[in-house]
């Protein structure tokens, strides 16, 4: 089986990390700018951050033989002092035109504040002006309903935005009919606790098909399991779906969006 | 598609662990004298909807009985989220 990792956090994890990815499977790993589990106290600290997402993680993946991509942002989390984040975000364009940078994300939003938003917007703005893919981080819990809805609208209010060319992530049951009717694509993550099982990921599959969906572990710091992908795998097995059905949803889906980006240059 | 049958024997065992670890945390909550937590109070609010659920979809209801109903962005970044919403008293 083969398959494409289109959302994990490596800076968090070990390097047995790739070793088990590859063995696995994963032919290629995609890696969001996010909330390193503190909040940096300087653009500087973030300086140095998308330097080790751009320069020192593919370079660790290499050894493994593993393309390792990345997309940057300042996550909403550290984005309710909009002066600060601003001052970031001034740093993003020198980076854009890196060899492994797929776009801007994971961008939207956290406690769905004005600050959050307002700074959401401008990534938007930012993801336009450079042609950029987006991919969307939807709030946590009680807050995702209301928040996608939010990220929904702040999307479609600016007509530069196509929608095929940005994944929301993180929906769930609630939230995923609102994206793809919408046109966008949507991502599923599998959490042990917080976010899909493989079960409910794989009642999803079967309810709303596979057109513009795809699974991502989103490992990172916290619970969470690299080889989440693989084990939803297992799941799908049992529940009929063919090798072909398989490897069309976890290998080619994340290829078919990944690659408008023409830097995505993973081949069958 | 697996058979029908074969969809309940796969899951059964682990749906009851989980309900009878649910009827626990419930009886635990109120012993500690918690029963009257917002997040306690939503979840057996959300298990009686469950229980009167005639059309299939109870995991999208069961979110949405969890989630912040209001619309309006929020003046500033509250608590981190808990799990069920709380309506501001
Ligand atoms: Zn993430």
């Amino acid at each position: 089986m083969r398959y494409i990792e289109p959302h994990a956090h490596m800076v968090s994890r070990v390097t047995d990390d790739y070793e088990r990815l590859v063995l696995a499977g994963c032919r290629a790993v995609c890696e969001p700018a996010f909330w390193a589990g503190f909040d940096r106290s300087s653009p500087q600290g973030f300086y140095d951050y998308y330097l080790q997402l751009t320069e020192y993680e593919p370079r660790r993946a290499a050894k493994y033989h593993l393309p390792h991509f990345c997309w940057l942002c300042i996550n909403p989390k550290e984005a309710e002092d909009v002066g600060f984040a601003r001052e970031v975000m001034a740093l993003i364009p020198e980076f854009l035109p890196k060899d492994n940078v797929l776009g801007i994300g994971e961008i939207g939003l956290n406690k769905n504040t004005r600050s959050e938003l307002r700074i959401l917007e401008e990534h938007i703005d930012l993801a336009a002006q450079h042609d950029q893919l987006i991919l969307v981080h939807t709030p946590h819990l009680e807050d995702k309903l209301k928040g996608t809805r939010l990220i929904l609208s702040a999307l479609q209010s600016d007509s530069r935005i196509k929608p095929e060319r940005v994944i929301i992530d993180h929906v769930e049951e609630h939230t995923v009919r609102e994206v793809l009717d919408a046109g966008f694509w949507a991502g599923i993550t599998l959490y042990p606790v917080s976010k899909c099982t493989p079960a409910r990921a794989a009642d999803i599959l079967e309810m709303h098909g596979r057109e513009r969906l795809w699974v991502n572990s989103a490992c990172d710091w916290g619970p969470s399991d690299p080889l989440a992908v693989p084990k939803l795998a297992m799941e799908l097995r049992a529940r009929g779906f063919s090798e072909a059905e398989l490897d069309d949803f976890l290998f080619k889906n994340p290829c078919r969006f990944l690659s408008q980006c023409d830097k995505f240059n993973v081949t069958e | 598609m697996p058979a029908p049958d074969d969809i309940v024997d796969r899951g059964f065992l682990e749906a009851r662990g989980k309900l009878l670890e649910v009827a626990a945390f419930l009886d635990r909550a109120e012993r500690y004298g918690r029963a009257d937590d917002y997040r306690v109070a939503a979840l057996k609010q959300a298990m009686r909807e469950l229980c009167d659920a005639k059309q299939v979809g109870r995991a999208e209801a069961f979110l949405r009985a969890m989630s912040d109903p209001t619309s309006e962005p929020a003046p500033q970044a509250g608590k981190p989220a808990a799990g069920a919403w709380e309506p501001k008293g």
